[in-house]
């Protein structure tokens, strides 16, 4: 049975840039641990002659046509974010790049 | 804080440099890898971008089957196996020029693998390159930051991101460790890269400017004690984006690695950052979870299966490549291998076969261009192509020496004139009334009024000595004002003289 500590759920939730309170991320422990397991009883099934499956699907080489489409009007998906110059978006500063 | 360098004979000299290098190449597809976007380089910003470009909730992807082809090119003409089956994958991280959070890209199943490539350097040596693998990929947005570079104003700077870039098709190529090049690292690196422009271009999948960033290098360099010791820890110099600072990037490194070890320091892993101005690398920010990408298959791509019937009628209908290509025309020419390094080295192989294939022989091609117009490229620092001449007219100009109407020194005034934008050879040739005189009655003039002024020497003709015969010819090359055919005078001044 896979167990979470904190730090763990606090890491992902780092990484997914999402802010937990303690007491979410003792919380969260214990939901994912209950997902976990129920993911876990996959492998009981799963043998060495099963290959993992990304897509269960038979389907391959889905694609299109090299050929130019319609592209969005600008000013209409500027207006939706946030702030915008130039004809750009303008998003916070990130930090020691250049 | 000053960074110590060792003097890079003296780091070659005591250690044993190991490279890898991965190389991003955009592919030259009329739309995007996961949408129909339109790909135009310099298009105003946030024009050429689609739901799917920008990420929007909902948007899905659909596969440019060009940018398979293309990868898959790229992967013969590295000589990889192509993978009969492989998958996309989303690589997470959040940064504003990817508004997915993921870049959609190729894990553990890349299109193309376990390949080579064999990279010549100036002097003609060999140096094999292992290829690890090659993959399909979607370049990102362009991030241009606004504000001031005073840490006190940190609250007014931000970023202006255009998604133009967003979603263009891209190929990464990683090497395996690259051993065994000891003082000509930096060597190898540079030319590894620009053989692989060249493949990129003669395949025809990418304009393949550097300068415009279609082509950008991740260079990594460590040292190690001795070439029997385990490879020593590495950095890794992001976005090199020239040829010359590819090289430079890895003078510096091993040199500052050098430094390091000696002082008994331990490299720190890290990526670095190249700055163009004095060819130093500096620490990129240590991202502590950078790392952490948690790959996982990309649910909304199915699996790319290149049928294997296909993959081989791509492989045969690959161009010649540049190798094959030098190969095949160093003995067609009959150039020395020496001459056609210079040839290669100046970027006159494509001037001298429009050269050839518009009439003039290979040697009278190299003659012009490794002559005459590299002396003037080189004095106006301009690369031959950009020179204002074309092949045709450099052919043209050749005519015109070789049926006699101009001579080697009326040529050289020709070339003056095309270069000067006076039009093709025989437009200058016209217009400058420099064609040699073949009417011989100016030439019979000008012979008689030589001989005239120096009576002695048509006796020393006459008693057979030959050699005052030169002072006549100069002669009458002064009075036609350089436009005689000097092989005529001869003749004229020999029947004069005998006859």
């Amino acid at each position: 049975m896979p167990t979470f500590s904190s730090d763990e759920i606090a890491r992902l939730a780092s990484l997914a840039r999402i802010d937990l309170t303690p007491d979410e991320l003792t919380r969260f422990a214990v939901e994912l641990e209950v997902i976990a397991h129920a993911v876990e009883r996959v492998s009981e099934l799963a043998t060495d002659d099963v290959p993992a499956t990304s897509h269960p699907i038979p389907l391959t080489n889905v694609w299109r046509l090299d050929v130019p489409g319609a592209v969005v009007d600008r000013d209409e998906v500027l207006a939706q974010a946030p702030a915008a110059e130039d004809g750009r978006f303008a998003v916070p500063q990130i930090l020691g790049e250049e | 804080m000053s960074t110590q360098l060792v003097d890079f004979d003296d780091a070659v000299a005591r250690y044993d440099p190991v490279l890898g290098i991965e190389v991003h190449v955009e592919l030259g597809t009329a739309t995007k890898m996961f949408d129909a976007a339109p790909v135009t380089f310099g298009a105003e910003p946030n024009t050429q971008v689609t739901p799917v470009s920008l990420g929007l909730p909902g948007a899905l992807p659909s596969l440019n089957q060009t940018a398979v082809e293309y990868a898959v090119k790229i992967g013969l003409a590295l000589n990889c196996t192509i993978a009969r089956t492989c998958r996309f994958a989303r690589k997470n991280y959040f940064y504003p020029d990817l508004p997915k959070n993921f870049q959609t890209s190729q894990y553990d199943e890349p299109i193309a693998y376990d390949g080579w490539l064999d990279v010549e350097l100036a002097d003609g040596e060999v140096v094999r390159v292992e290829i690890e693998r090659a993959h399909m990929e979607e370049d990102a947005g362009k991030n241009t930051h606004v504000g001031g570079h005073d840490g006190r104003l940190q609250g007014a700077e931000y970023s202006l991101v255009d998604y133009n870039r967003a979603g263009i098709p891209l190929v990464e190529i990683v090497t395996r460790p690259i051993l065994g090049t000891g003082a000509r690292a930096p060597e190898v690196a540079a030319a590894y890269v620009r053989t692989l422009r060249d493949i990129f271009r003669t395949l025809g999948v990418s304009e393949a400017r550097m300068e415009r960033g279609n082509v950008r290098a991740d260079v990594n360099v460590s040292l190690r004690p001795s070439p029997q010791a385990p490879l020593g820890t590495r950095t890794e110099t992001k976005n090199v984006n020239s040829f010359r600072s590819v090289e430079r990037s890895v003078r510096y490194e091993v040199a500052r690695q050098a430094a390091v070890l000696d002082g008994g320091g331990r490299v720190v892993q890290e990526t670095r950052h190249f700055h163009e101005g004095d060819g130093s690398t500096s620490a990129g920010r240590v991202k502590s979870d950078a790392e952490d990408y948690r790959y996982f298959p990309e649910p909304d791509l199915v699996p790319l299966a290149p049928d294997p019937a296909w993959v081989e009628e791509v492989r045969a209908t690959l161009p010649e490549l540049p190798a094959a290509r030098r190969r095949r025309l160093v003995t067609e020419w009959g150039f020395a291998d020496a001459e056609m390094r210079d040839v290669v080295n100046a970027g006159a192989l494509d001037l001298i076969e429009a050269t050839t294939a518009a009439g003039a022989t290979p040697a009278a091609a190299r003659k012009w261009w490794m002559g005459e117009l590299s002396r003037v490229g080189a004095q106006t620092e301009t690369p031959l192509e950009d020179l204002p001449i074309t092949p045709a007219q450099v052919a043209a100009l050749q005519a015109l020496v070789d049926s006699g109407r101009v001579n080697d020194k009326l040529a050289r005034q020709v070339l003056e004139g095309v270069l000067a934008g006076e039009g093709d050879p025989e437009a200058v040739v016209a217009a400058r009334g420099l064609e040699v005189v073949s009417d011989d009655g100016p030439l019979l003039t000008a012979i008689d009024a030589a001989l005239a002024a120096q009576p002695d020497i048509a006796d020393k003709i006459r008693s057979g000595n030959l050699g005052p015969i030169g002072a006549v010819i100069g002669a009458v090359m002064k009075a036609t004002r350089g436009q005689a055919d000097a092989g005529r005078v001869r003749e004229l001044v020999l029947e004069r003289v005998n006859g």
